[in-house]
């Protein structure tokens, strides 16, 4: 298929139909962006990924991050671009299942804060008092850089839980929407996935004059690529290891930006180790 | 000349009114209303500019979604209407009637989450996610359509009639019209919740508008707001006849209810995921239930309350307020038509939709929930007693104006205005659960992040936990019906 006849096939109907289940290999993401950029990503990769393992291959977008796990574990999908801790969720899920390769920069990802500038928040080395009753967003209730590691630098600081500092505590959604409600002073203060911010701010969407990082997470493990462990059963001795391979190949820069990485490596379910720990301690998933 | 006497106990209907005024207002100290958005306006400008011009998907899209929309309302409603006629057969037992209070106290949102988990993101989970929440809502209305027959020709049956026969031939035929009108009306109650069941990724029009109104693409939004409007405002007239069974096989080939079932997966979840997890690992189960009760379910069960409370009371002055621009009693045509329009629109939407618009509007409270709750069953409430009033019959030298309205009118219908008032309590409290999906901490908002936690355990204790309140409800609702001797009865979705 060349690529106009596989993006209008990016149908929300296509999950629906069994056919797609026989022999596709069928992969989603967790929707960390408008969908519009989703598209437009998963779309090439699709094309890339059928080209270099010889199969059909589908993307498939979903509402939500528990969606993307949801597909997961029920097999709608047999791979995902997760994020750490919906990564650490599917595995623990769907056991057997192995995280194959992530971004260069996902070995050390890290959250922004940012603030609208009526707060007078300035840019700071830490996080400090003037936070406290503010209003603030997370980014979706399973995200990694958007709600578990600010909560748990959120945590550590101050001693006690978001509610009870802040005035107000939403959940976006996504890290477009918790630019876009703290550019509007919706919120106060928000946090996000610094890639989604740089990004976005390189492209000029957006207002830098009302909105500014004003901390700066230290640094965490992230998104990956999580493959299902009967893969090997359904697409043929040593899939997995050609999925891999493929994605550890993937050097064109039209689909790399698109991420935004700057390439793929290697990575193993224990790399994630201490995403799990610190879901453990914010609360937010019981110990195994 | 006929004006119909006072009814008696006006005094209980002033104090039950007074009552719930009285709860409201204590209600509203821990009532979360602020408008956050620093230019509500700007944004409610630009929502209009995009809905007068629209921007067309492709007809694909588009067509796509609405027939989706019908074909899970089409196989939900069947397949409901199907098992409720069979619960409806024995709803003279206690424990069906339970199951069916049960199924319809959990909202299809909540089901639809549930069999998501069972069944992935197919068409059996959205057909059954309608399906099982109606089986329990047709089980009462049937049951009792079917209890208000003549019981005469059934008695006149030899007595060697077997069952069946006595069904087929005295107790059907008698309540097949009422039955046959009350399941084309669900029908459209149906395309409401398939609709919404878009928010959470089925592909049905609420897909389209969750993703397009969420990034404020309005004019992209507009079509697919439009079709659901026309969908469901002149669904009375498309879905008849030789139209329902067509429609239906349509539906099922559209979309065949399948799943990729998997037997481990469903046996894990009902024996291991939903198990409280200091049941599992053997560890004390008072404090994680204590945790649970002081982080979620208390608050949860407040918001709730506070938020049905108020929408309630606004629900009812909005009720009072506008059934006299649809009522013939009161303006002129145009005055008239023009109101059964906005009528008309504001109770086609869904309240979650409702919600979800006014809360991109006016930043994330208690506010754009009560607006939405408020806007559309206070619509409903308008409309019937609107309806009503056209049959009052008033002297020729009657009161003009305000003086009508206040002395001649509103008196009158004060008690169908209670009666469908407190109807409306149960369907308050549900849909309020339901909208703490979208960030107002009422019970479905820690439901929503149980599911996200993927922790069913604490799901289904919220699950539960909402649906004894609503059954609470409904029968406290139901006693004070009683109490006040109101009658009406009336089955709105």
């Amino acid at each position: 298929m060349n690529r106009i006849t596989k993006t209008l096939c990016i149908s929300v109907t296509a999950l629906l139909a069994p056919a797609v289940l026989a022999d596709t290999f069928v992969f989603t993401a967790i929707p960390d962006q408008d969908e519009r950029r989703l598209t437009e990503r998963f779309g090439k990769i699709a094309d890339y990924l059928e080209q270099q393992l010889g199969v059909d291959v589908q993307y498939i977008p979903v509402k939500s991050y528990s969606a993307a796990v949801s597909a997961f574990r029920s097999d709608q999908v047999q791979m995902a671009w997760f994020g750490g801790l919906t990564g650490v969720q599917a595995r623990q899920l769907v056991p057997g299942s192995q995280a194959i390769a992530q971004g260069v920069e996902d070995t050390a990802f890290t959250s922004y804060f940012i603030a609208h500038e009526s707060t007078g928040l300035a840019p700071a080395d830490a996080l400090t008092d003037a936070l406290r009753g503010k209003s603030f967003t997370f980014g979706s209730k399973g995200s990694t850089s958007g709600r578990l590691m600010p909560e748990f630098y959120l945590r550590e600081q101050f001693g006690e839980a978001p509610e009870t500092l802040f005035n107000r505590v939403g959940f976006s959604g996504d890290h477009s929407r918790t630019i876009a409600l703290v550019e509007s002073g919706a919120y106060d203060v928000g946090a996000v996935n610094y890639a989604v911010w740089d990004a976005g701010v390189e492209a000029g969407d957006i207002d830098t004059d009302a909105v500014q990082v004003i901390w700066e997470t230290p640094a965490y493990p992230d998104y990956q690529w999580t493959i299902r462990g009967d893969a090997d059963a359904r697409f043929g001795d040593g899939f997995t290891q050609r999925v891999q391979q493929a994605l550890l190949d993937m050097t064109d820069p039209d689909l790399l930006t698109a991420f935004p990485r700057s390439g793929f490596i290697p990575a193993t379910n224990a790399d994630y180790a201490p995403i799990e720990a610190t879901a453990v301690t914010i609360g937010i998933m019981d110990a195994q | 000349m006929t004006t119909r006497p006072l009814p008696r106990g006006t005094g209980a209907m002033r104090r039950t009114t007074g009552l719930f005024i009285l709860l409201a207002l204590l209600c509203l100290p821990w009532a979360d209303i602020a408008v956050h958005t620093l230019a509500p306006g700007r944004e409610l400008g630009r929502l209009a500019q995009g809905l007068l011009w629209p921007q067309w998907p492709t007809t694909r899209t588009l067509a796509d979604a609405i027939a989706s929309t019908l074909a899970f309302a089409f196989q939900g409603v069947a397949l409901g209407a199907i098992a409720g006629f069979g619960l409806a057969l024995l709803y003279r037992r206690r424990a069906v009637r339970w199951l069916a209070a049960s199924l319809r106290a959990v909202h299809e949102l909540f089901w639809a989450l549930l069999f998501i988990q069972l069944f992935g993101l197919s068409a059996l989970a959205g057909v059954l996610a309608i399906a099982v929440p109606y089986a329990g809502i047709f089980a009462k209305v049937y049951g009792e359509l079917l209890e208000e027959t003549d019981p005469a020709p059934r008695q006149a049956l030899p007595a060697n009639a077997g069952r069946l026969s006595s069904l087929m031939f005295t107790t059907l035929p008698q309540a097949w019209p009422n039955l046959a009108a009350y399941t084309r009306y669900r029908l459209e109650c149906g395309i409401r919740s398939s609709a919404v069941l878009g928010f959470i990724g089925l592909p049905t029009l609420g897909y389209h508008l969750e993703s397009l109104l969420r990034q404020g693409f309005y004019a992209e939004a507009a079509p697919f707001f439009y079709a659901l409007l026309i969908l469901i405002a002149t669904q009375h007239r498309w879905c008849r006849g030789w139209m329902i069974p067509a429609m239906l096989l349509a539906a099922l080939w559209w979309l065949p209810p399948v799943a990729p079932v998997n037997g481990a997966l469903i046996w894990q979840f009902l024996t291991h995921d939903i198990v409280p997890a200091p049941l599992r690992s053997g560890m004390d189960a008072l404090p994680w239930f204590m945790d649970l009760w002081q982080g979620q379910l208390w608050p949860g069960l407040i918001n709730t309350l506070v938020l049905a409370m108020l929408s309630l009371v606004v629900m009812g002055l909005l009720g009072v307020m506008l059934f006299p621009t649809v009522s013939r009693l009161f303006g002129n045509r145009w005055t008239r038509g023009l109101s059964h329009g906005v009528l008309v629109i504001l109770r086609s939407l869904p309240e979650y939709l409702l919600a979800f618009i006014a809360l991109i509007l006016l930043g994330p409270s208690m506010l754009p929930a009560i607006i939405a709750l408020g806007l559309h069953n206070g619509a409903i409430i308008a409309h019937l007693i609107g309806q009503y009033s056209n049959t009052l019959v008033l002297r020729d030298d009657a009161a003009r104006g305000l003086n009508r309205y206040f002395f001649e009118v509103l008196p009158r219908q004060f008690r169908l205005f209670l009666a469908f008032s407190l109807y409306r309590f149960e369907t308050v409290i549900r849909e309020t659960a339901i909208l703490g999906m979208l960030g107002i901490p009422t019970l479905g908002f820690f439901i929503d992040s149980a599911f996200a936690e993927f922790r069913f355990d604490r799901a289904v204790m919220l699950l539960v936990a909402s649906a004894v309140l609503n059954i609470a409800v409904d029968s406290f609702a139901r006693r004070i019906r009683q109490r006040l001797h109101l009658q009406h009865k009336v089955q709105v979705c």
